[in-house]
C-alpha cells in the first residue's frame, strides 16, 4: 500500500512544489505523467527517501517516512525500493555481475542464482563479465533495471525510463519494466512526461 | 563484494594516478628507510668491531687516522713506534690487557697482522680447521679472505710490502697457512694474522737486502688497550698524548665524530625524503578529491542502493590506506635491495648478514607515519562523501 497526502516541498524557500495525493493498492502499478519543471523528480526522491518533505505524509507499506531519520531511510530504501534512473548508474570500475553483487552486498544478501535469474530473464547474461562501460544504451538500460530489482523490492521506481528512446524501444522497454515487476513481485511507479506511456498503465495521475 | 573490494577495484581502475601517489611515498619511505638501515647497519659494525678496545695508541698523526686504521684496517697507519715505549704503557696500572699490532704488508689487498695471540679473544676468533700459529711465517687467514682467494691450509702467500696490492713483494719469504677462522663478523674476518715475531723478520731481511741501516730496536704499529676500570678514558690518553711521544686515541670518540661528519649530509637526506613523504601526502589528496568528482555519482548511486553514508566514507578511507600501505611497504622492500647493494659494494669493509636486516623501531614509526597520511589525506574527501547531498546530483545531471 502507497499512500501520500498533501506533500509539500520546497527547494531553499524558493521553489515550491505540492503534488497530487497518491493513492496505490498493493499489486496496483502507476503512471505519473508532468512536464519538466514540474517537480517529477522531486516528487521521484521523496518516494524513495531521498528527500524529506516539508510537511505531509508519505506511507510505504505501513512506514510513515516522513518520521524515519536519514539513517533509517537508507535502510528502508535498500530493502524496499529499486530505482531505474532516466540515465543508467553504475559502478564503473565493476562488472555487471559485481555491481549486482555490491547492491546484494550492501543488503546484506549474496545470492549468486539469483543474479543469474534477473541476467537470463533480461537477456543479457553474457553480459555478465563485461564492465559497464562497454555495453550498448539498451544494455545499460536492462542493467540499470537489474540492478533496481536484484534485492526484491516491493516497489520500483522509474524516472524517465523512455524519454529518449523510439516507439518501438519505448514500448519495449515498459513492457520489460512491467514484466520484471510482475514477475519478481513488486508494484512500479513511472514518472514520466513521455504521454506514450499511457496506453500501458490502467492507473495514471497528472501532475 | 564489499567495501574493501570495491576500494581495490577503484584504485586498478585508475592504475597511473594510484601508480604516482604509490611510487612517490615508497621513494620517500624507501629513502628513509635505507638510511636508517645502512645507519644502523655500519654503527653495528663499527660498535662491534670497538668492543673491548678503550684506546689506542700509535704514533703521532691523525687521531681518526690511527683508529680507522688499527681497528678497522681501512687506512695506512700513522708509523711506527718503539716496542720499549709500548711495553711500559702496558705495564701502567691503569691497563687492564693491551694487544701489539704490527702490520704494513698484504696479500692480494688483505693485510698481514702480526698480532699477540690476545686477539683471538677480543674478536672471540675460532678456528675452524687447522691449528693457531706457533712459529714464525705460520698464519690463520680470516673468513671473507679465505672465500674469496680460495685459500686452504697448507697453501703459501707470497706477500708484499705496503698496504696495497702493488707493492714489492717478499719473494724470498712466504707465509704457510696453518689455519682459517670462523667467521666473527668482526674485522677480523679480512684479516690474515701471525705472530708479530714473522713481521720483525720479514722486514728486518727486507732492510739487509736494500743495505739499509739496521733496526736495533724492535718496533710495532698501534697498541689496543682496555682499562682496568672505564674511569681512566678520561686521565690517561690525555697523559700519553701531553708527556710522551705517542698519540693515544679513544675509538669511540673518534667514531662518534666520524658520525657527526657524515650525519649532517644524512640528515639533508632525510628531510628531503620527508619532503616527499608530504608531496606524496598532497598527490594522494588531490588523486581522492579529483575521484570524488569524477564519481559523484556513481556514489550517488551506491547510495540509493541503500549504502550509508558511513560505508562510503570507509570506501574512501580504505582506498587511502591500501595506497599509503602498498607505497610504504614496496619503500622497505626497496631499502632491502638497496641495502644489499650497497653492502655488496662494500663488502671489504661491511659484514652483511640476513640477520641485521630485520624491521628497525624507526621503521614501525614509517608505517605510523604513512597511515597517518593515509588518514589525514582521505579525511576531506571522506566528509565530502558524508555530507552529499545525493538527491541534487542525481537532479543535476
Amino acid at each position: 500500500m502507497i499512500k501520500t497526502k498533501e506533500i509539500k516541498f520546497n527547494y531553499d524557500n524558493q521553489v515550491f512544489f505540492k503534488f497530487h495525493d497518491i493513492n496505490l493498492e498493493s499489486g496496483e502499478n502507476l503512471l505519473i505523467i508532468g512536464n519538466s519543471g514540474i517537480g517529477k523528480t522531486t516528487l521521484l526522491h521523496l518516494l524513495s527517501g531521498l528527500l524529506k518533505s516539508n510537511s505531509g505524509s508519505i506511507e510505504l507499506f505501513g512506514k510513515e517516512l516522513t518520521k524515519l531519520s536519514s539513517f533509517q531511510l537508507d535502510i528502508f530504501r535498500r530493502d524496499n525500493i529499486g530505482i531505474v534512473f532516466q540515465k543508467p548508474h553504475f559502478v564503473n570500475s565493476l562488472t555487471v555481475k559485481e555491481n549486482l553483487e555490491l547492491a546484494q552486498y550492501i543488503a546484506n544478501k549474496k545470492d549468486n542464482k539469483r543474479i543469474e535469474n534477473i541476467l537470463k530473464n533480461l537477456n543479457i547474461f553474457d553480459k555478465l563479465n563485461k564492465k559497464t562501460n562497454q555495453l550498448s544504451q539498451g544494455e545499460k538500460q536492462r542493467v540499470s533495471i537489474a540492478l533496481a530489482i536484484v534485492n526484491s523490492p516491493k516497489l520500483i521506481l522509474a524516472d524517465e525510463p523512455t524519454s529518449s528512446l523510439d516507439d518501438e524501444n519505448c514500448s519495449n522497454v515498459i513492457k520489460l519494466l512491467k514484466k520484471q515487476a510482475t514477475d519478481f513481485g513488486a508494484q512500479l511507479i513511472v514518472i514520466t512526461h513521455d504521454s506514450r506511456l499511457k496506453k500501458h498503465f490502467k492507473k495514471s495521475i497528472e501532475l | 563484494m564489499n567495501i574493501f573490494k570495491l576500494s581495490i577495484k577503484n584504485i586498478f581502475n585508475k592504475p597511473l594516478s594510484s601508480l604516482i601517489t604509490v611510487a612517490l611515498l615508497a621513494l620517500g619511505i624507501g629513502i628513509i628507510s635505507l638510511l636508517l638501515q645502512l645507519n644502523s647497519l655500519i654503527k653495528n659494525q663499527m660498535e662491534n668491531n670497538l668492543r673491548g678496545i678503550d684506546m689506542v695508541v700509535g704514533a703521532k698523526g691523525s687521531p681518526l687516522q690511527l683508529i680507522l686504521s688499527s681497528v678497522y684496517h681501512i687506512d695506512s697507519p700513522t708509523g711506527n713506534i718503539s716496542f720499549e715505549e709500548a711495553e711500559e704503557i702496558s705495564n701502567n696500572k691503569m691497563v687492564g690487557s693491551s694487544i701489539k699490532l704490527l702490520y704494513g704488508d698484504n696479500y692480494k689487498g688483505f693485510r698481514i697482522v702480526g698480532a699477540e695471540k690476545k686477539l683471538m679473544e677480543l674478536y672471540k676468533g675460532v678456528i675452524k680447521q687447522g691449528k693457531e700459529w706457533n712459529s714464525p711465517y705460520e698464519v690463520l687467514v680470516g673468513s671473507k679472505v679465505y672465500e674469496k682467494l680460495n685459500i686452504k691450509v697448507g697453501d703459501d702467500l707470497v706477500t708484499s710490502h705496503g698496504l696495497r696490492e702493488t707493492g714489492q713483494s717478499h719473494s724470498d719469504k712466504s707465509f704457510k697457512v696453518v689455519g682459517l677462522l670462523e667467521s666473527s663478523n668482526s674485522v677480523m674476518d679480512q684479516l690474515i694474522i701471525t705472530s708479530p715475531e714473522s713481521v720483525w723478520d720479514i722486514h728486518s731481511a727486507h732492510d739487509h737486502e736494500e743495505d739499509k741501516h739496521e733496526e736495533e730496536n724492535k718496533e710495532i704499529t698501534a697498541m689496543l688497550i682496555k682499562f682496568k676500570s672505564p674511569m681512566n678514558i678520561i686521565r690517561f690518553p690525555r697523559q700519553i698524548n701531553e708527556n710522551t711521544n705517542l698519540q693515544a686515541a679513544v675509538p669511540s670518540y673518534e667514531i662518534s665524530r666520524l658520525f657527526k661528519l657524515f650525519g649532517f649530509g644524512i640528515e639533508t637526506l632525510t628531510y628531503l625524503a620527508y619532503l616527499i613523504i608530504i608531496v606524496s601526502g598532497f598527490s594522494l589528496f588531490i588523486n581522492l578529491f579529483n575521484s570524488m568528482n569524477d564519481r559523484k555519482y556513481e556514489m550517488a548511486f551506491i547510495r540509493t542502493l541503500g549504502a550509508s553514508r558511513f560505508q562510503l566514507s570507509r570506501m574512501i578511507i580504505f582506498e587511502s590506506l591500501i595506497l599509503t600501505i602498498a607505497g610504504f611497504v614496496i619503500g622497505l622492500l626497496f631499502s632491502r635491495f638497496g641495502v644489499m647493494f650497497v653492502s655488496s659494494l662494500m663488502d671489504e669493509s661491511i659484514n652483511y648478514n640476513l640477520d641485521t636486516i630485520r624491521i628497525l623501531n624507526e621503521e614501525y614509526w614509517l608505517l605510523g607515519l604513512s597511515i597517518l597520511i593515509g588518514l589525514i589525506s582521505s579525511l576531506i574527501p571522506a566528509i565530502q562523501v558524508y555530507k552529499m547531498n545525493i538527491s541534487k546530483i542525481l537532479a543535476d545531471e
